[in-house]
């Protein structure tokens, strides 16, 4: 028994929400945050594991052979996704703020400012 | 959170990047504390007896024809789910193109303008030579992937970004102001909505013809063949038409955002 990769995995959401809270660029807090995300694959993966396991795809083994779990690869497939679509919504507002308030600065940028 | 509000070089009301780092370290090593305690109570890796996916893993193939257990999760076992997943792709898409539309102040610069500023990062003969030659290649790797998606590891939303990678390679190859007078956009636009529609309609289909809502009504044929599985190569088909839609529109909108629009002259700097 090995929990290596569930302690990678916290590794990269410690380091990954490092990125966020110094954060001082508003594309380098968003990359950071897909960090944090892709901690989330490797539990998902991490979890589903059987030890010698196959992947669940039976085309050229026999099908009773000891795979892997596919429903929380199907969940690591919705994951990737969704992460990939909010990152892209995340930069179109990176986008604006330059456009809007000309910093990319999360500090620099006020709530209340016009 | 005035804590450290005397540090700061910006507004008294903020902490300074110092005390919020020291903030997190000492907030961090606590969670990492909690994170390292909860692995007591993991199961161990290479440990798991979930018994869904063990079952599925048996009955995908010899009850719905599918080699890849994966896609028969997403598109016929959990199909809803990647229902719901689907929209989240489409209503962010909208929203990203929403963000991003332009600006009262802002007009799209003639062409020829940007043509002559971006000589400084024009490509090369032989960037643009292999680019161009690789966009066939790729877009027939797309739709093999989609349409194994049932068989091989693949499916819709791997097929679908792999497609839109496409028009990334023509930007690579400096041609996109060439291709964006060309690009049909309402067809991308009508793309990515077709796709979203056909999902829908054939989990309708599995009301119609079977019993319940994205129910596998259609013949499964033979397992490993491309037209096996049911309705689950059309879905990904349907999948693939809304990724492949949804990312042209991301990566259009962004590389408008680069080369297109341009602060009207006299504008507001704000």
């Amino acid at each position: 028994m090995s929990f290596a990769p569930f302690a990678v995995a916290i590794w990269i959401f410690l380091v990954g929400l490092y990125g966020v809270v110094t954060s001082r660029h508003l594309v380098h807090l968003v990359i950071s945050l897909s960090v944090v995300q892709s901690s989330t694959y490797l539990l998902l993966l991490g979890i589903g594991y059987r030890t010698n396991g196959a992947a669940s795809i039976f085309v050229d083994i026999p099908p009773n052979t000891k795979a892997v779990d596919p429903v929380v690869k199907a969940l690591t497939l919705t994951d990737i996704v969704v992460g990939a679509t909010v990152t892209a919504l995340l930069l179109a507002l990176a986008v604006q703020a330059q456009k809007r308030f000309g910093t990319v600065d999360p500090d620099e940028l006020d709530p209340l400012r016009d | 959170m005035s804590a450290g509000g005397g540090a700061s070089q910006r507004r008294d009301s903020e902490i300074s990047f110092a005390t919020r780092r020291r903030l997190f370290l000492v907030s961090g090593v606590v969670l990492a504390a909690l994170m390292v305690w909860a692995l007591g109570g993991m199961p161990g890796f290479g440990d798991y007896h979930g018994i869904y996916g063990l079952l599925l893993n048996r009955v995908a193939v010899p009850e719905e024809h599918a080699t890849n257990v994966i896609t028969a999760v997403n598109f016929d076992y959990r199909g809803f789910d990647t229902l719901g997943e689907e929209f989240i792709l489409f209503a962010s898409v909208l929203g990203l193109a929403l963000i991003l539309r332009e600006r009262r102040d802002e007009e799209e610069g003639p062409p020829d303008d940007d043509a002559t500023g971006r000589q400084v990062s024009g490509a090369s003969a032989a960037v643009r030579l292999i680019t161009v030659a690789l966009v066939g290649p790729t877009v027939v790797l797309a739709v093999y992937i989609i349409a194994h998606g049932a068989i091989t590891p693949g499916g819709g939303f791997q097929g679908g970004v792999i497609a839109a990678t496409a028009l990334l390679l023509v930007y690579l190859g400096g041609e996109y102001l060439a291709l964006r007078r060309l690009r049909p956009l309402p067809l991308v636009e009508i793309t990515k909505a077709t796709g979203a529609a056909a999902f829908v309609l054939i989990g309708v289909g599995g009301l119609i013809f079977g019993a319940a809502f994205l129910e596998n009504f259609l013949p499964k044929g033979t397992a490993g063949d491309v037209f096996s599985a049911g309705t689950m190569q059309p879905l990904s088909v349907a999948v693939g038409l809304e990724i492949t839609g949804g990312f042209v529109l991301i990566l259009s909108e962004f590389l408008d955002q680069t080369l297109v629009l341009r602060r009207r002259r006299g504008a507001r700097s704000r």
